[in-house]
């Protein structure tokens, strides 16, 4: 009667993969297509939430050792704080900018100053939501 | 050229809504939960399958797109789907949810019940997991408290 999770772990252990690949997409092309930092998070939070599904508290705490609270506080400092950059620069709150820059990679990449506000909200969200599954999984 | 396009992802998209079609007259008509589990997994996998697929090559004909997202869903769906049936069959079977009454064998019972009682089990279940090497769940109750 040993639980045996073989199958389910196994297969966890590529869509974990897959789900955290597709939720790096959403976030990144949120400018130009649909996604963002909002759906970004919560997929990256579900991908986290059936690791924990699959393999248990306790070990996937042992190897993200990650306190989501501080996370979802760092998510609202960074989104915060690119809004007063604006203020730095003497422009309105939260004011964007770009600016096309050549990445060795990828080329000619426009990079807009949204992508930091976006992982701003991800931050948040991750924490958020990964932090109200474990407290409400956790009988003390 | 765009026609063709259209016609091959009319085709799959028809299976694929048969596959499906079909999938929940077996959810319906089948007697129980490893037979239902069995039609609701196969086919409506295989009717999902094929309605990506009509898809990725309506946009690969037609516009000349080839969406890399249809590829990473239907991985993905074909990956999870069976494994999500096999979770929940087990899950049905260890909680002594009866098989269909035309069954001759069941293979399994000697391995989860072989004190041939049902009320038991916890009991059974309890043995077991100190008798084994100690798994995940002994360890969290021991981290927790």
């Amino acid at each position: 009667m040993k639980p045996n999770d073989v199958i389910l772990r196994s297969v966890t252990r590529v869509a974990a993969v897959i789900i955290l690949t597709f939720s790096i997409y959403l976030f990144m092309s949120g400018h130009h297509h649909p996604g963002g930092g909002f759906i970004g998070g919560l997929s990256t939070a579900s991908a986290i939430v059936l690791l924990y599904l699959s393999f248990g508290i306790e070990k996937v705490r042992e190897n993200i050792r990650l306190d989501f609270k501080k996370l979802a506080a760092i998510g609202v400092l960074v989104a915060v704080g690119t809004g007063l950059a604006g203020i730095v620069f003497g422009q309105p709150f939260l004011t964007q900018t770009f600016g096309h820059v050549d990445l060795p990679i990828f080329g000619d990449t426009e990079l807009a100053s949204a992508l930091i506000f976006d992982t701003g909200v991800a931050l948040a969200v991750i924490g958020t939501a990964v932090n109200i599954i474990l407290s409400i999984s956790e009988d003390r | 050229m765009s026609g063709s396009g259209e016609m091959v992802g009319a085709i799959l998209i028809l299976l694929g809504a048969v596959f499906s079609l079909i999938s929940a007259i077996g959810n319906i008509r089948l007697p129980d939960v490893y037979t239902r589990s069995h039609a609701a997994s196969k086919s409506s996998t295989l009717g999902v399958l094929c309605a990506l697929v009509g898809t990725l090559l309506y946009f690969l004909i037609a516009e000349g797109y080839f969406s890399i997202r249809l590829i990473l869903g239907i991985f993905f769906v074909f990956l999870t789907a069976p494994v999500a049936a096999h979770v929940i069959c087990r899950a049905a079977y260890r909680h002594c949810v009866p098989l269909a009454e035309g069954t001759v064998e069941d293979e399994l019972r000697e391995y989860y019940k072989p004190a041939e009682d049902f009320e038991g089990e916890d009991q059974v279940e309890a043995q077991g997991n100190e008798m084994e090497t100690p798994t995940q769940e002994p360890l969290q109750v021991n981290h927790m408290s």
